[in-house]
């Protein structure tokens, strides 16, 4: 049995520029996965290629044994779920309407069933969102806006999350509430996030992919990842690297 | 109702939606049955009904198919503002936006310029008109496709760039034009209902209704779209196809009912956003009421346009932004808690 997620030698060029290449890994549930690297670095290119958004990558990207640009649009959002790095609703839709917008691989008739109103129901339950589920979306700040979205994503009950820097611009409870959440559905799921923060990586994922120029240049456990010499390798910031209860902490400018 | 009280819009339900379409629908209803009776000279139904003279002919031949168009129209138009504005993801997108109502616009002036009458019996007018439409409209979304992909970035400037060069056009034949063709060019752009026959109507409604019922049936697809691209796709959603079939839905639509009423503005941009700050942003009931309302709107205005300074008409279009501004701004006012369109 492979991995869920197969990917060999992906690559991709966007305007001339080659953003990705020769990205070979694999990836099974259940596992929380971050990847970290400089902006530029091909990052969200990667998550987007993995939630089917670019069909014309380079390379094998496979999901569940079959290739990504070849799995029909519905099924495929049963299964692999996307947070994308910004949303910017221009409309008065209100968070539970949002919310369910997930449940769209799910609905044909014109209104929802008793099953996806359920779903709904988990998944503000476990982002804490149901205390505002029907005032508007636009009206919510900006940790609020962050926690529907995953409720979002949480109510199209996928087998994998995709999330392009769920926690940047959020405060520090957001943040810290956002990954736990999210740790606690690395329970079932294959949970792959981008992030800058790299203590916030080190404290939540079982796995860093570290990529750079479009390359991935490491991937392994936290504390085999985010040592000294790496971090001044790829990020040019020197920094000095503690352990804390066997996960590393990460003090820069030292 | 304040901005931390409990549900504000609960998820849509069966009674909500049908409450919504049903007040919606009777207010087209009573339009279409009550308009018809209303006018500078005074028919009595029963003496109509029999088939009387000339109360028949005023209902019959004057008022109702007027009435009917209007309705159409305004339903039309109102339907491709709100389906424009979610795929556009623009507050201030209408029907015109993509040019296909100055391309209209300016097929109808050639027509009139060169002096064509009729072809096969229907007006040249309404099929240069409609042929106006169809050549802005291949032109606008060849322009913005790359490859299969549509950018509605550039499908918004494509439009307005087409809309420029439509307008252009029309001045430079309305420069040469002799005075009468100039008086009737400008009454054609300034929009108007007029009396057409039944067979005009069914042609009309054989165009509009349909494509007023995908919108409806794909509603769920608009609200993710209205949200975002990679949104909508992330959830299983085709939308580079459903776009494209969007456009084309609304654009057909609006290029067919000026062809036949010329450019009226303001429905299909104000409808819409007044339904948003009642109803929410959810398609579903968005387009349906959306139809409802604004068959009932423009026929109401129409009505308004023919009878308050009978027998002299008012264009249309003076009428729905006369009555239809005022009423948007208190609307506006009215809701506290509303942030912005």
């Amino acid at each position: 049995m492979s991995a869920l997620f197969a990917l060999s030698g992906v690559g991709l060029s966007h305007g001339g520029a080659e953003v990705l290449r020769g990205v070979t890994v694999e990836l099974d549930r259940p596992q929380m996965v971050a990847v970290v690297g400089p902006n530029g670095a091909g990052k969200s290119t990667l998550l987007s290629v993995m939630a089917g958004l670019r069909p014309r990558y380079l390379g094998s990207c496979r999901y569940a044994g079959r290739e990504v640009r070849k799995w029909p649009r519905r099924p495929f959002a049963r299964e692999v779920s996307f947070v994308p790095q910004s949303l910017r609703i221009e409309f008065p839709f209100t968070a539970e309407q949002v919310v369910m917008m997930g449940r769209t691989p799910y609905c044909d008739g014109l209104f929802e069933s008793p099953d996806d109103r359920e779903a709904v129901e988990r998944a503000m339950h476990a982002t804490g969102t149901l205390g505002f589920r029907g005032r508007d979306f636009r009206s919510l700040s900006g940790g609020e806006k962050q926690r529907v979205i995953l409720a979002s994503v949480l109510a199209q009950s996928p087998k994998v999350l995709l999330l392009d820097e769920p926690t940047t611009f959020l405060d520090l409870q957001h943040q810290v509430s956002i990954y736990t959440v999210l740790r606690r559905q690395a329970a079932g799921m294959l949970v792959v996030a981008v992030t800058h923060d790299l203590n916030l990586a080190a404290a939540y994922s079982d796995r860093v992919l570290v990529l750079r120029g479009g390359e991935l240049v490491r991937d392994a456990a936290p504390s085999e990842v985010l040592d000294a010499g790496t971090i001044l390798e790829v990020f040019g910031v020197s920094a000095a690297v503690r352990s804390e209860a066997g996960r590393p902490w990460i003090l820069y400018g030292s | 109702m304040s901005r931390t009280g409990g549900p504000l819009r609960p998820a849509l339900t069966s009674r909500s939606f049908w409450l919504a379409v049903g007040v919606t629908a009777a207010l087209a209803g009573a339009a279409l049955f009550l308009l018809p009776l209303v006018g500078s000279a005074h028919i009595h139904l029963g003496r109509a009904l029999a088939g009387a003279s000339p109360d028949a002919e005023i209902l019959f031949r004057a008022r109702l198919p007027r009435v009917l168009l209007a309705l159409l129209a305004g339903g039309a138009l109102a339907v491709t503002g709100t389906l424009f504005q979610a795929l556009l993801r623009d507050a201030l997108a209408e029907p015109y936006t993509l040019g296909v109502s100055s391309g209209a616009s300016l097929g109808a002036v050639i027509a009139i310029s060169a002096g064509w009458g009729r072809v096969a019996g229907v007006p040249a007018i309404w099929i240069a008109a409609m042929a106006g439409a169809a050549a802005v409209l291949a032109l606008v979304l060849g322009v913005a496709a790359e490859g299969r992909r549509i950018s509605s970035f550039t499908l918004l400037l494509a439009g307005v760039t087409v809309n420029s060069i439509c307008l252009a056009s029309i001045l430079f034949l309305q420069y040469f034009a002799g005075f009468s063709q100039s008086f009737a060019i400008v009454r054609w752009l300034l929009g108007g209902i007029d009396a057409v026959e039944y067979t005009a109507l069914a042609w009309l409604a054989a165009v509009v209704l349909p494509f007023a019922g995908y919108a409806v049936w794909r509603a769920r697809d608009w609200n993710l779209l209205a949200v975002g691209e990679d949104w909508a796709a992330a959830r299983g959603v085709s939308t580079q196809r459903l776009m494209l079939t969007g456009y084309l839905a609304g654009s057909v639509m609006a290029g067919t009912l000026t062809s036949l009423t010329g450019p009226i503005g303001f429905v299909g941009l104000i409808v819409p956003h007044a339904l948003r700050l009642r109803l929410g942003a959810d398609h579903r009931v968005l387009i349906p009421c959306a139809f409802f309302s604004g068959a009932a709107f423009l026929a109401l205005a129409d009505t308004l346009a023919r009878t308050l300074l009978a027998p002299t008409e008012l264009p249309v279009g003076v009428i729905t932004a006369m009555t239809g501004g005022p009423f948007f701004i208190w609307l506006l006012r009215s809701r506290r808690r509303s942030l912005w369109l």
